[in-house]
């Protein structure tokens, strides 16, 4: 408890600088509401991709590089597909694609390495980013594809007598909003109150355990990887659509690394906390801190969105390892 | 039966523990010296010296002091070209204000400015160890790819942001040529490897396993985890920031930041595996397979009369790279080091079977 | 044995140590001491405490209660690389050895505190540096002479068996020449013959080199032959504390490994 003080520092220092800019009147308030929402929106996409990561940990212990190659190999499967059926049938089949996909991961790559440390299995999720990547840009092709889900790309202006100007709030970003909400309590009630979601918790306590009261290993795992999968294609038709489905897509959910950090490994709550601070934190850095250190420093050009949420990792690492929801290790000799 | 040790006897601790106690390794190292340093300059063609030697040198020191901190030490590090970034813009920065250096300890100097950055950014493994060190060094990935790209200073006020360095001139002699180059990066990294053979033969060498096997049991005969931690830091960011430096001013000529980035500091990774995780050697292993591979993917399918397009060589070569690290991690986690030591088992055997 | 003469002023001791993980109270309220050059066995039934006693002593864990006092000086909590540089050695009961380096690898390591030149000159290998590494595998090879077992030594430590790595991890400990010893289950796995060899170790290690032993055992035959005096745990708790013999007719002793309720 006594060690509490360097996390409250932390959060304080984050909430302050996110309240600055409203407090000192450096931004109109409609604008800065805009920022807050844009930040919000990246936050869910963010979320969505890092819940693929939390349920993979939750349940195998396995930390899955390959979420962000998953993402973009399921969004390319829908985007080609739905080149030749609608966009219903490319999704399900583009499903079917990545719960074959879960299973050949989980046959080829995990099995053999269940006894490894890991750090062994970061690398091998390492390579098979690399082996997705290569693979799904032979199968699906390397140009930038598009997925058209049917909602309106325009901004549309609301609350125009509360802010001056009105608030531009972007209609496919609410829709991948309440997708990812509906996701996350889903996933929630399957992991609370199903057998099979009890079994899991199991499993990612204890494997050898977990298989000594009978729960099959390998099925569990299976399942686990597809759910991720079902994860990877929903992210991967949301990001996808808004920003078009191309190779920076993986490197896009590089992004999710520190958001589970943030929430704890292990936490589905946390992976939606910590993406909403994450992109909220990384929006309003960019906006008004930029132009602040540009000015300072005479720097060309601003980005720091491009290091924020790593760095803002790295503290959270220092100060609370666990993450805000996950659970305290404790080593024993 | 020619690769037997019979009659070697050692009669002191000292010729027990030199670094090649069989006569025939002795033999062989000497005629590879020889063949490396006098037969291949004369030898070897430009394109060969550019595109694979020089290259394989330089990614063979880097992957040395990768191979320093994550084989040998056990910290996890996936952002290390930050520290090869360091060393480059160190290196550049060195040169063009006090040009009055000399380059070697403009070498040096890079170096030690490489391992205070990576003292720096390898506090975070005092505390916390594994996947979680490993993101935070991808923290020191991005913080530096963005610090070099924004913060003029360090390009001297470069207007596109890249910056290139003359030839390098040392003691009169300027190194411009394919082969001089060659010469001058094989010196380094002869020295800088028997430097790293002899550190990791040292008790520092063992402070390192020991933190990497079982860090409790390393408490507790008395290694300090803080000391250890950040030495295999210091040393292995110095190793790479040299290698950075290099790898700007006689590999890349001039270089913008992102030739550090993301995709150099898995590639060094990847050496590691392949090559064989806590093996010198198999830091040179490693760092000629990637370094082959590429050009063996453009080259072979056109001799089979198969050309493919520059783009699919990219993809395959991706391919093969995942698919290898995962085979290699299944069936051999000492990479190809320990293939390489199996063989040299049966050797000694040779010809009997067992 | 060796008469009670040797034995010295008291060199460790633990006041009112209490150790608990999370829910689970690992130690109650425990104290005892040891004296210089004795043999003090810590017993008890499974679960007793005992492991978690060592580890109090030598700093892998921090009681939330009680202090230990070594030399004189007073610790609340110790850093086991601190309790290693003050003298403290010990072995462990899983064998922590390092499995990626030889014997004699495993083996100098344990001469890590004692060795001191600086990484450069460690890189270059000259001078006192390599004067270093000759001495300090002198001393090394006169452990191994001394555990019989010079035919393992440029041996990776895991491919040994059970029997000959615990006697690598009991030369690490002495390659520390510490005035403490902690042996956590030596004998652990041993057949009868293996068993008699490391005996007669502990015993040499004791009388020659005058080292404080405490070591966990649970061979009832071997601890009353090789020890000075005994500790008894049950529970967390100290049920028992003197003499082998005194232990021996303790009745409160005799009904913790029976089992009768309490």
């Amino acid at each position: 408890m006594r060690k509490n003080w360097p996390v409250i520092l932390l959060g304080a220092v984050l909430l302050t600088g996110l309240v600055l800019p409203l407090a000192t009147g450096a931004s109109p308030p409609g604008f800065y509401i805009e920022v807050l929402l844009g930040g919000l929106m990246a936050g869910v996409l963010y979320s969505l991709v890092a819940l693929g990561f939390a349920l993979i940990f939750k349940a195998s212990g396995v930390f899955n590089f390959a979420q962000g190659a998953m993402v973009l190999f399921a969004a390319l499967a829908v985007a080609r597909l739905a080149e030749r059926m609608p966009l219903w049938a490319a999704m399900l089949l583009a499903l079917a694609i990545m719960v074959v996909l879960a299973w050949l991961i989980e046959r080829l790559v995990l099995r053999p390495l269940v006894n490894q440390e890991g750090v062994a299995l970061l690398m091998a999720t390492l390579g098979v980013t690399y082996f997705l990547d290569g693979f799904g840009q032979t199968v699906w092709g390397s140009d930038i594809y598009s997925i058209e889900l049917g909602i309106a790309k325009e901004p549309v202006m609301v609350l125009e007598k509360l802010f001056q100007g009105g608030i531009l709030v972007n209609k496919e970003d609410f829709v991948a909003a309440v997708v990812a909400a509906a996701l996350v309590l889903g996933l929630a009630l399957f992991f609370q109150k199903t057998a099979t979601g009890r079994a899991l918790r199991a499993v990612a306590d204890d494997h050898q355990a977990a298989q000594s009261v009978g729960i099959p290993l390998n099925r569990i795992w299976v399942i686990v990887w597809s759910v991720a999968g079902l994860v990877a294609l929903v992210a991967g038709v949301i990001w996808g659509s808004k920003l078009g489905v191309q190779f920076s897509l993986s490197q896009v959910a590089l992004k999710a690394l520190p958001v589970v950090i943030l929430g704890g490994f292990t936490s589905v709550t946390g992976a939606v906390i910590g993406g909403l601070i994450i992109g909220v934190g990384e929006k309003m850095a960019e906006v008004f801190l930029s132009p602040i250190l540009v000015k300072t420093f005479d720097l060309a050009g601003g980005g720091i969105e491009n290091w924020f949420a790593y760095v803002l990792a790295l503290l959270f690492l220092l100060v609370r390892p666990e993450g805000l929801f996950g659970e305290k290790h404790i080593d024993r000799v | 039966m020619l690769y037997r040790e019979n009659g070697q006897f050692k009669s002191t601790y000292s010729s027990d523990q030199q670094m090649l106690p069989i006569l025939q390794d002795r033999v062989l190292m000497g005629a590879l010296l020889v063949a490396a340093f006098v037969a291949v300059p004369l030898l070897i063609s430009d394109y060969v010296f550019l595109s694979l030697l020089i290259p394989f040198l330089i990614l063979t020191l880097a992957a040395i002091g990768l191979n320093l901190l994550v084989g040998y030490c056990g910290q996890i590090s996936i952002g290390h070209a930050a520290f090869m970034a360091v060393g480059a813009y160190a290196a550049y920065n060195l040169s063009q204000r006090i040009p009055q250096l000399n380059f070697l300890v403009v070498l040096v100097l890079a170096g030690l400015i490489a391992a205070a950055a990576g003292i720096l950014f390898g506090l975070p493994s005092l505390r916390i160890k594994g996947l979680y060190l490993a993101v935070a060094t991808l923290a020191a990935q991005f913080f530096m790819d963005w610090l070099f790209a924004r913060v003029k200073w360090f390009t001297n006020y470069s207007p596109s942001g890249s910056v290139s360095p003359p030839a390098i001139e040392l003691f009169g002699w300027v190194i411009d040529s394919p082969p001089e180059k060659y010469v001058f990066l094989l010196g380094v990294l002869v020295v800088f490897t028997l430097l790293a053979k002899n550190l990791v033969r040292a008790h520092i060498g063992r402070e390192w396993m020991a933190m990497r096997d079982m860090d409790v049991a390393a408490e507790v005969i008395g290694i300090r985890p803080v000391y250890a931690k950040l030495t295999a830091f210091a040393v292995s960011s110095f190793y790479v920031g040299v290698a950075g430096a290099l790898w700007g001013f006689v590999h890349l000529g001039s270089w913008e930041p992102l030739a550090f980035n993301l995709n150099l500091s898995l590639n060094l990774l990847f050496m590691i595996i392949i090559g064989g995780m806590g093996s010198l050697l198999g830091s040179y292993f490693g760092a000629a397979f990637i370094v082959a591979l590429p050009i063996l993917l453009n080259q072979v399918p056109a001799w089979l009369g198969m050309p493919i397009s520059t783009e699919m060589a990219s993809h395959l070569e991706f391919m093969i790279f995942g698919a290898l690290i995962v085979l290699f991690l299944i069936v051999e986690p000492h990479g190809l080091a320990r293939l390489w030591a199996i063989g040299k088992e049966k050797l000694r055997l040779w010809p009997f079977p067992h | 044995m060796s008469g009670a003469r040797r034995i010295g002023e008291v060199v460790l001791s633990v006041q009112d140590v209490s150790l608990s993980f999370g829910g689970v109270r690992a130690l109650q309220e425990v104290s005892f001491d040891v004296r210089e050059h004795e043999v003090r066995a810590i017993i008890g039934p499974n679960g007793a405490g005992k492991s978690s006693m060592l580890n109090v002593l030598n700093g892998v864990y921090h009681p939330q209660k009680g202090t230990i006092r070594f030399r004189g000086q007073e610790f609340a909590d110790m850093e086991s690389h601190r309790a290693a540089e003050m003298g403290i050695a010990r072995t462990f009961q899983n064998i922590a050895l390092f499995k990626g380096m030889s014997v004699l690898d495993n083996i100098m390591a344990g001469r890590n505190l004692k060795m001191r030149t600086n990484l450069l000159l460690q890189a270059l290998r000259i001078g006192p540096a390599l004067r270093e590494e000759i001495e300090h595998r002198e001393v090394v090879e006169r452990i191994i002479d001394f555990l019989e077992i010079q035919a393992y030594r440029k041996m990776q430590v895991g491919r040994l068996p059970y029997g000959l790595q615990k006697r690598v991890d009991l030369a690490r400990a002495l390659a520390m020449e510490p005035s403490v010893l902690l042996l956590d289950e030596p004998m652990a796995g041993m057949n009868l013959e293996e068993k008699q060899d490391m005996c007669r170790f502990i015993l040499d290690v004791n009388d020659q080199f005058g080292t404080t032993i405490v070591l966990i055992e649970h061979d009832m035959g071997v601890v009353m032959d090789i020890s000075d005096r005994v500790v008894v745990l049950d529970y967390g708790r100290k049920i028992g504390d003197g003499t082998p013999d005194e232990v021996r007719g303790n009745q409160a002793v005799i009904d913790a490994y029976l089992g009768v309720k309490h």
